[in-house]
């Protein structure tokens, strides 16, 4: 506690009767203010919240035109989301049985969200691009290039025609938590053509096929 | 008897110092710190490695575990003139006092014609509300409405804000208001498409879906 001084010799004067102003203490008793300047900072302290939210940015695809001609898509791997995490995907474009361009019909592939499941298979799929980014990165690392050299040209890479492009369809048991971690792992694989569909009735039949028979 | 005589040591120090950092601590706070403002609803979002920040000027759905939606801007002028048009909509008069209290507010989870009751409780009452969601079937697309009043009126904000930053001859910087998606991770993705359709229906297709952040292994 701080203490609270009086000022020492108060009786002092007496011998010398000469008048002395009394010696007034600089000391104040701070403990109020300390205790009001704690409880402020407490009060704030809880009251505040320190981190901005971060975000995402994602662009929706806007309801096609009728009639509206579609281009086929190369190098296209679909991922349909599915209940309890799991994730199923096809690669290409989808066929069902009996087809008039005479391809086998599509068969779903199961993965998870695990290292190996998504994340080997992305990387995978998507090698050219991710050694291409990877070879970018080491330039910008030696200083061969700019970084603005580095993004324009990683931009370019993952919108390559080559490059992978991932769609993501969800049947109604997936949940938001799954599309958010798909879509995660898609920025990490260097996936830079990705969208969120609706899943078509043929996709639908074969997950909920795919999800009984477990 | 002996006695051991102990040194009578003073029991005061000087807090100067303390004080000092106190107070240093105390303005740090006051000034950087934002006020959290309860909620009505809580929204457990999903973690993600993006580390963008989320812009200031955003019209922000949040979609809860059970897939209702919950609406709120930013800017509380904005805010206030959304609610003149919603209130014009619906023929409901909305007072000054009441417009102040809705300016002040967080997100809000009930249709047009409760909002005035809710607006009008005390903020202990409010938390005890359990909120509907705003509506948004397609008989009655309140939501769709809001983003539209929303939408309009943040534009209208804007212009005036640029007509008197360039009257007086400041330059502006134009921020076009964000729209932000805060669902609950275990909310179904069908509940929170429902959502997205409402404002791709208005034509807005960019989102800014709101995360938290997790460290990439």
């Amino acid at each position: 506690m701080a203490e609270v001084n009086t000022g020492d010799g108060g009786g002092g004067h007496g011998k010398h009767d000469k008048k002395r102003a009394k010696k007034l203490s600089t000391r104040i008793d701070m403990t109020p203010m300390v205790d009001l300047a704690f409880l402020l900072l407490t009060f704030f302290v809880m009251t505040s919240t320190f981190n901005k939210a971060k975000t995402m940015e994602i662009n929706f695809p806007a309801e096609p035109e009728e009639n509206e001609k579609r281009d086929k898509i190369n190098n296209a791997l679909t991922f349909i989301l599915s209940k309890d995490n799991t994730v199923y995907y096809y690669y290409g474009e989808f066929y069902t049985a009996g087809n008039n361009d005479g391809a086998p019909p599509t068969e779903l592939t199961k993965t998870d969200f695990s290292k190996d499941g998504l994340h080997k298979l992305l990387l995978d799929k998507n090698k050219s691009t991710v050694e291409e980014i990877n070879k970018l990165s080491e330039q910008l690392k030696t200083r061969a290039i700019a970084d603005t050299t580095y993004k324009r040209l990683a931009i370019k890479a993952k919108g390559d025609k080559t490059a992978l492009t991932v769609l993501i369809k969800a049947d109604d048991k997936a949940i938001y938590k799954n599309i958010i971690d798909l879509i995660d792992e898609l920025i990490i694989c260097q996936v830079g053509k990705y969208v969120v569909v609706d899943m078509m009735p043929a996709e639908f039949e074969l997950v909920t096929a795919a999800g009984s028979k477990l | 008897m002996p006695k051991i005589k102990m040194p009578k040591a003073n029991p005061s120090l000087d807090m100067t110092p303390m004080v000092d950092l106190a107070f240093l601590l105390v303005t740090f706070f006051m000034l950087t710190a934002s006020v959290r403002v309860s909620e009505p609803v809580v929204v457990d979002t999903p973690s993600s490695t993006s580390d963008k920040i989320l812009p200031d000027n955003v019209l922000l759905v949040s979609i809860d575990k059970a897939g209702k939606p919950f609406f709120n801007i930013s800017n509380p002028q904005v805010r206030i003139a959304t609610l003149e048009k919603m209130g014009e909509q619906h023929k409901i008069q909305f007072t000054d006092e009441e417009k102040k209290r809705f300016g002040a507010m967080t997100s809000i989870g009930v249709p047009i014609n409760k909002l005035k009751e809710y607006i009008n409780l005390d903020d202990s009452q409010r938390q005890r509300v359990v909120s509907p969601g705003v509506p948004h079937d397609s008989l009655d697309n309140q939501l769709g409405e809001w983003i539209q009043f929303g939408r309009i009126e943040a534009a209208k904000q804007a212009k005036g804000e640029k007509d008197k930053a360039e009257a007086a001859g400041r330059e502006f910087k134009y921020e076009p208001m964000r729209f932000a998606i805060k669902a609950d991770g275990a909310a179904n993705y069908i509940a929170v498409k429902e959502i997205i359709k409402v404002f791709t229906d208005k034509d807005i297709y960019r989102f800014n879906l709101i995360t938290n952040l997790e460290q990439p292994e």
